[in-house]
């Protein structure tokens, strides 16, 4: 039973490991290189800034990330007070105060990211019945991840001459249906400007972006990534001296051995 | 048990035996190392219910004081805790300071327990047992010394909230905190 | 021996057994009970099946402390543990991945006993206790699976709830009695979540049952005769214990690559969008150890003598189970183990994958070739277990069987006994 039975397991392993869901007639999103993916993957911390910047200048407008807290912003380099800033400058509603009324008042770290919009029906009113997807979970929430959003981001162009838009809707090439409600979010390089410099080409602020919100949708793969490692060395060692030790207490049995079929090991 | 059997349980258990120490100390390495695995599998498990990130978040209260009259008491929320206020009178500020701090049972200054004279502020639960004293409603029994009077054991407490009489050890906690302007502070 | 000998710790184990003993029964099973000597590594995954049962246990308790079983707030929950439970997503990935090693062990274990013939007399009760076991599995795994309030979680929930539906008369009482509203909502995941915490424990009791059964005869080995003397057997400790050890670890190096390095491979992308009622994701998938059973249920794409396909889709889908129970009475030969059996050991392989082709076309559309492949594939599940095994046994002409297991592994000379 042994040898064929691990072929079968790699078959196994062929027959489910491709894209098991249905896929539309989107073509797949090319391969990016991401800091963070890989065994020893981490993200990059400045590109996390960055895309923290294209979020807070450009898809802020439109799209909350009701998941992430302010203070989390420290996990990414920012320092206390800079977050505390970040904080302030929404406004978060709170309340109700002792006449029974909501207010406003400037945000704290442990608030979580003010929302453009109260609520869904707000979304959709101000963007023409068209929902703006919370961002917090997008790259898990996606087949192909960070190289499907990368992909939605750069993918938008003219539509083909035999495709016709349906209103206030855009052609994407890597979104299923390939017409999305989004109008193209980064258009110009220089649309902003890096803090650390950095020049921001339309590639460069997907690419940071994208970091920023693989980190929003699982901040804990550095820390993932890295007990992992430990764990499975420890494993692997332990491994090894429990098998020394199994040959070890069977030794006096494996002194008859003669091969035949269905003996033990 | 068979006599095959029984000498293999012997071959396991016998350390004369040719390779029988090599064993042992695999068997040794094999158990610590397995127990230290163990612990370190615990430890997550463990540390999960300790309080979560947004539990340590909440930890600062801000109070407005300006509302407060002179006299007044406002208990404030901090950490899920009653935190008591109190803008206290001269009559109040003088009795607290003009206590002999060597008759107490918790030795305290009352200069060591506020930072402006007006304004004590102290958690409102009663080092005792845990319940929260009466006096900050105006018409509340507050005890025989002018501050606060716990109804669960008789503890009372002075007009600087420290312990007079009654079973408890303490004197009621000051929280940290802080005025971040003439009429507010922050508490955490 | 803890129990025969004079420290005080014998004294306090002796006092302690002879008002429960506890310590004489596990000296009983571990140093006495007679294992076959010739058991290979797939005997492992019993003990597996186990510990990763243990360890989800745990982990789900742990996670219930966080969990809140609203539907408003359930999603949000989860991911409070993911963000900022102190290795809360190391729980959640935990038990998220055990869920699948669980499947993936228990369906080793269950195969091993295809091949082997563990089914068989006088073992029938055994593996039809592993068949509730596995029933359990699957009711608690569908339940879990709804808790995270993601859009397959709701949808799925959906689908299979909505199954019985096609049993005629009373379907759709028995499916709004299921839901306890008009669609799958807030009761609907109450109920789950306590019934998802419940099952676990039965499951442990079954299992109990499970090694009882075991213990009457004890265990089959790859050569499938029974034991004939002493020379045929080891105590289970040391022999077995460390051997169980060291597959543990083995087994623990493949679940932290999952966790740790691939937590989300075998999910589906789509259950981190919250659950949305109003709309229904292009494609409804189940876990993955759900999709040969998935696909025998949609292959019924016609009505079958006036029964809706509908129906009997669900009756299908049930009976690729129910037909496990069967198998011990289906099965006509009389030697267990496939190493002694030329045909059935060719035929074991057809099923097998035919089961991988059957979770292939469950993860697709049904659309096109799928839908035949499908077919052919649930035909030849039951054609299988219902004509190929009672009929190969008789035509069979078995190989020769070794006198006994000694023999097979000592040598002729041990057959006389001692070593």
């Amino acid at each position: 039973m042994p040898r064929s039975a691990l072929a079968l397991a790699a078959l196994l392993a062929l027959a489910l490991a491709g894209p098991a869901r249905a896929q539309e007639e989107a073509p797949s999103p090319p391969h990016q290189q991401w800091s963070f993916e890989g065994v020893f993957g981490t993200y990059d911390e400045a590109a996390l800034q960055r895309g923290f910047q294209v979020y807070k200048e450009v898809c802020s407008a439109c799209h909350a990330v009701k998941h992430l807290y302010y203070r989390d912003l420290t996990e990414i380099g920012y320092t206390d007070d800079q977050v505390k800033g970040f904080a302030a400058q929404s406004q978060v509603t709170d309340g109700p105060n002792d006449q029974g009324e909501m207010y406003q008042r400037p945000g704290r770290p442990s608030d979580p990211f003010a929302s453009p919009f109260a609520n869904d029906q707000a979304a959709r009113a101000a963007n023409n019945g068209a929902l703006p997807p919370d961002l917090s979970l997008i790259v898990k929430a996606r087949e192909g991840g960070p190289d499907y959003v990368y992909a939605i981001l750069n993918g938008f162009k003219d539509a083909p001459a035999d495709v016709k838009l349906n209103p206030n809707m855009n052609y994407n090439e890597y979104f299923p249906g390939h017409q999305i409600g989004m109008p193209p979010p980064l258009t110009t390089d220089g649309q902003l400007t890096f803090a650390d410099g950095t020049k921001a080409t339309v590639p460069q602020m997907a690419h940071d972006v994208v970091t920023f919100l693989a980190w929003a949708s699982e901040p804990n793969l550095n820390e993932r990534h890295r007990m992992g490692a430990k764990v499975i060395l420890f494993l692997v060692i332990v491994a090894g001296i429990f098998y020394a030790a199994k040959r070890r207490i069977w030794a006096d049995l494996h002194g008859h051995r003669i091969a035949q079929a269905g003996e033990d090991d | 048990m068979s006599d095959v059997a029984q000498s293999q349980v012997s071959h396991g258990h016998s350390p004369g035996h040719a390779g029988g120490t090599r064993r042992d100390f695999l068997t040794l390495t094999a158990s610590a190392l397995g127990v230290v695995g163990v612990a370190s599998a615990i430890w997550p498990f463990v540390d999960s219910l300790n309080p979560a990130k947004d539990t340590l978040a909440l930890s600062t209260a801000d109070v407005d004081l300006s509302p407060i009259q002179v006299g007044q008491r406002l208990t404030a929320a901090w950490q899920g805790k009653p935190v008591f206020i109190d803008h206290r009178p001269a009559a109040e500020i003088k009795a607290a300071q003009e206590v002999d701090v060597s008759t107490l049972r918790d030795p305290q200054k009352d200069s060591d327990r506020v930072q402006k004279p007006e304004w004590l502020i102290v958690v409102g639960v009663c080092t005792h047992l845990g319940c929260i004293p009466l006096g900050q409603k105006t018409g509340d029994d507050r005890g025989l010394f002018g501050g606060w009077f716990c109804p669960c054991h008789g503890s009372m407490y002075d007009t600087s909230a420290r312990i007079r009489q009654g079973p408890a050890p303490l004197n009621l906690l000051v929280p940290p905190y802080k005025f971040t302007s003439d009429a507010k502070i922050t508490i955490g | 021996m803890p129990v025969t000998g004079t420290g005080r710790t014998s004294r306090i184990i002796r006092w302690i057994d002879y008002r429960l003993p506890f310590v004489a029964m596990l000296e009983h099973e571990l140093n006495e009970y007679p294992t076959p000597r010739n058991l290979n590594y797939w005997w492992n995954f019993g003990s597996l099946a186990g510990i990763i049962l243990v360890i989800l246990i745990v982990s789900g308790v742990v996670l219930a402390m966080h969990y809140t079983p609203n539907a408003g707030m359930a999603f949000d929950s989860v991911e409070r543990i993911m963000r900022d439970v102190n290795y809360g997503w190391l729980l959640r990935y935990i038990h998220m991945n055990g869920a699948s090693m669980f499947f993936l062990i228990v369906y080793i274990h269950l195969f091993r006993g295809l091949y082997y013939g563990s089914y068989k007399y006088p073992r029938e009760l055994l593996w039809m206790l592993g068949v509730v076991i596995l029933l359990l599995m699957m009711a608690t795994a569908f339940m879990g699976y709804v808790l995270p309030w993601g859009q397959m979680s709701y949808w799925g929930a959906t689908v299979i709830t909505n199954l019985f539906s096609a049993i005629p008369l009373v379907g759709q009482k028995i499916v709004t009695l299921l839901w306890g509203g008009f669609t799958v909502g807030n009761p609907t995941l109450n109920r789950f979540f306590s019934l998802h915490y419940l099952l676990p424990f039965v499951i442990v009791a079954v299992v109990g049952l499970h090694l009882v059964a075991l213990h009457s005869h004890g265990s089959n080995n790859p050569l499938g005769i029974d034991h004939r003397g002493p020379q045929d057997s080891i105590p289970f400790h040391p022999y077995y214990t460390i051997k169980d050890l060291f597959g543990l670890m083995v087994f623990l190096i493949v679940f932290a690559i999952f966790v740790f390095y691939a937590p989300n491979l075998l999910g589906d992308p789509q259950n981190y969008i919250p659950a949305n009622p109003l709309q229904t994701p292009p494609d409804i998938v189940p876990e993955w150890y759900f999709l040969p059973y998935y696909a025998i249920l949609r292959s019924m794409t016609f009505n079958v003598l006036g029964i809706p396909s509908k129906l009997v889709g669900v009756i299908l889908m049930f009976s690729s189970i129910l037909v496990l129970f069967v198998l011990p009475w289906l099965d006509t030969s009389r030697v267990r183990s496939a190493t002694f059996r030329p045909i059935y050991k060719k035929i074991y392989w057809l099923l097998v994958i035919d089961v991988l082709v059957l979770g292939y076309c469950g993860a697709h559309p049904p659309a096109g070739t799928i839908v035949v492949v499908g077919q052919l594939g649930t035909f030849y599940y039951f054609f299988h277990f219902l004509i190929l095994i009672p009929l190969i046994g008789k035509i069979e002409r078995p190989r020769p069987l070794p006198t006994s297991i000694g023999a097979a592994v000592l040598g002729p000379a041990s057959a006389a006994g001692g070593n």
